[in-house]
């Protein structure tokens, strides 16, 4: 079987975000980029899963992006996906236009199960991989704590407010990774000697344009620090006060 | 007549959603603006509070009903939900962005070939445009946007949006029966969580950090939280040390939240945590180091030990309830 993972490169969480001089994207500068930490979890599960069910399985990580998702994808590579490929882009996107980019991709190398993360940690929609699922017309299962694929069939837990649902379902299927569906491999020292000779495939993306423009991007209202009501708990009473009388929400 | 703008509300186990009726005021607001004209839709079989939505103002209600349909299924939701969409020629859809419709609206979307933005937290109109604003980095930047598409999908974040009743309205309902449903993918079981409350839905949120020292102070947390009817979160360093489960974490790589009031506890308020709590109407931050980041972002702070303030905070907030 064919598995593919949907992965993307961000700014590492620590990034203290600065506006970028077009108003509409951030400044790159000084900005470090990794994998997007919940793809980490999406290709660790179609390695398991490659594992489980053996025989000639491959696992194809996919991108898009610009020459700098190189790194990534061999990251991907060094814990053992077995082919990258990059769809080049450098334009602006959102998600329609990113999930038609990768769905043409997955239906021409024929892959029938898809994994991606819940969500990318810039735009943070969390959409891409239910779009990629229903623009080809396979299943899909979002924000996935639990996995389990037997023949064709898929029961998968998924992550709701205030607990779980049992989904069930069958392949072709999207699953979206959540934290807590796996510990991440960490690559060994021969996959990421392996990986530097791979090579990475590399196509022009199909047409990105979406429907979403973005008129402005800009900082939240800094908060003004507040008050320090004291250093114990003599100070109780008054934050209680404050948060019923002033705050009003208690 | 005019178009049509869609509240897909939400319902669970038979019940409308309290995120629902801010969909509903939501759709209201914007026909007023748009000339449009608002209905409501809603997906399930027996549904007992349909009729609380009449004093939201909305003044037509679809109920697409089935006794397959009581559970969430995410292929038969969707296709009944797009092809009444489009039978009816809606023209914007609005969604609760919660669990389901994070999971439902971009499929809606697809087969409406509809723009969609996410997570919104503001819906302006501008020259008979809606100018959405979201969170992006996990709200360290927010974006304006506009959708360049015929048909325009919203999801609405929980608890920002605050529903607004209205005086008079009366509620007509309709019932259409979905004949066939898609069940490809369906949920068979839920499972419910120990935990009372949900980080992503709470009102009030008392979270903990690694200044709880350990598991077994968590109680200290909890009784607070239970004390003012609040979720228990906790930062992304007590998760990662197995201190707390993921579903509590809040930040980056957990919940981002905007509760009335967000109440830290021994957290230090690392760049991803503050990125997914500062949005919180009120902030309250407990915590021995007086520099710590999180006083940066907290409407009022004790800086002194949260082993011996949590335990006063609790009896003063029972004193007031009882």
């Amino acid at each position: 079987m064919k598995i593919a993972v949907c992965i993307s490169q961000v700014p590492d969480t620590a990034t203290r975000i600065k506006i970028g001089s077009d108003h509409k994207s951030i400044d790159p500068n000084g900005v470090t980029y990794i994998i997007n930490p919940y793809d980490e979890f999406a290709i660790e599960e179609a390695l398991k899963t490659k594992e489980k069910i053996g025989g000639d399985s491959l696992v194809y990580v996919i991108s898009v992006g610009d020459d700098s998702v190189k790194e990534t994808l061999r990251k991907a590579l060094a814990m053992g996906a077995d082919e990258a490929v990059l769809l080049k882009s450098s334009s602006v996107k959102d998600s329609i236009g990113i999930a038609r980019a990768l769905s043409e991709e997955i239906k021409s190398l024929g892959c029938e199960l898809v994994f991606c993360g819940k969500q990318s940690v810039d735009f943070d929609s969390g959409i891409t991989g239910q779009l990629i699922a229903e623009m080809l017309g396979y299943n899909c299962v979002s924000v996935v704590v639990d996995f389990k694929l037997d023949g064709k069939k898929i029961t998968a837990e998924r992550e709701i407010e205030g607990g779980r649902e049992v989904v069930e379902t069958e392949l072709p299927a999207v699953i979206t990774a959540q934290k807590g569906l796996n510990e991440p491999r960490y690559a060994s020292l021969k996959g990421i000697m392996a990986a530097k000779k791979k090579t990475i495939a590399e196509k022009p993306a199909v047409d990105l344009t979406g429907y979403t423009e973005i008129l402005d991007m800009h900082l939240p209202q800094s908060k003004q620090p507040g008050r320090i009501l004291g250093t114990d708990k003599s100070a109780v009473p008054e934050l209680v006060r404050l948060l019923r009388e002033e705050a009003k929400v208690i | 007549m005019a178009d049509k703008i869609f509240a897909i509300l939400e319902q669970r186990e038979g019940s409308l959603k309290k995120v629902s009726f801010e969909v509903a005021s939501v759709a209201i607001n914007l026909a007023n603006q748009l000339e449009l004209q608002a209905e409501a839709v809603v997906v399930g079989n027996e549904i007992n509070n349909l009729n609380d939505l009449s004093k939201y103002g909305i003044s037509k209600l679809t109920h697409l009903k089935s006794e397959l349909l009581a559970n969430y299924s995410p292929s038969a939701y969707a296709e009944a939900i797009a092809s009444f969409a489009k039978e009816s020629g809606a023209k914007i859809l609005i969604f609760p962005n919660t669990a389901m419709g994070v999971d439902l609206a971009p499929r809606v979307a697809v087969k409406l070939d509809a723009g969609i933005v996410m997570d919104c937290m503001k819906l302006e109109v501008k020259d008979s445009e809606v100018i959405a604003t979201r969170p992006v980095y996990a709200g360290k930047a927010l974006i304006d946007v506009k959708l360049n598409s015929d048909v325009k999908i919203f999801t609405i974040r929980p608890n920002v949006f605050k529903p607004q009743p209205v005086d008079s309205a009366s509620l007509q309902t309709e019932i259409k029966q979905v004949e066939n449903p898609d069940l490809k993918t369906k949920v068979t079981a839920f499972k419910k969580s120990e935990g009372k409350l949900d980080v992503a839905e709470a009102d009030i949120i008392v979270s903990g950090g690694r200044g709880m020292k350990g598991p077994e102070n968590f109680h200290l947390i909890e009784e607070l939280a239970e004390a003012l009817g609040a979720a228990v979160g906790a930062s992304r360093a007590v998760v990662d040390a197995g201190w707390r489960p993921h579903r509590e974490q809040v930040g980056q790589t957990g919940k981002t939240v905007s509760p009335s009031l967000y109440i830290a506890c021994g957290i230090s308020g690392a760049i991803q945590h503050l990125a997914g709590m500062s949005s919180s109407k009120y902030i309250v931050a407990i915590n021995k180091d007086k520099d710590a980041p999180i006083f940066s972002v907290a409407d009022y702070g004790i800086a002194g030990d949260v082993f011996e303030i949590l335990p006063a905070l609790t009896e003063e907030i029972k004193k007031l309830k009882s």
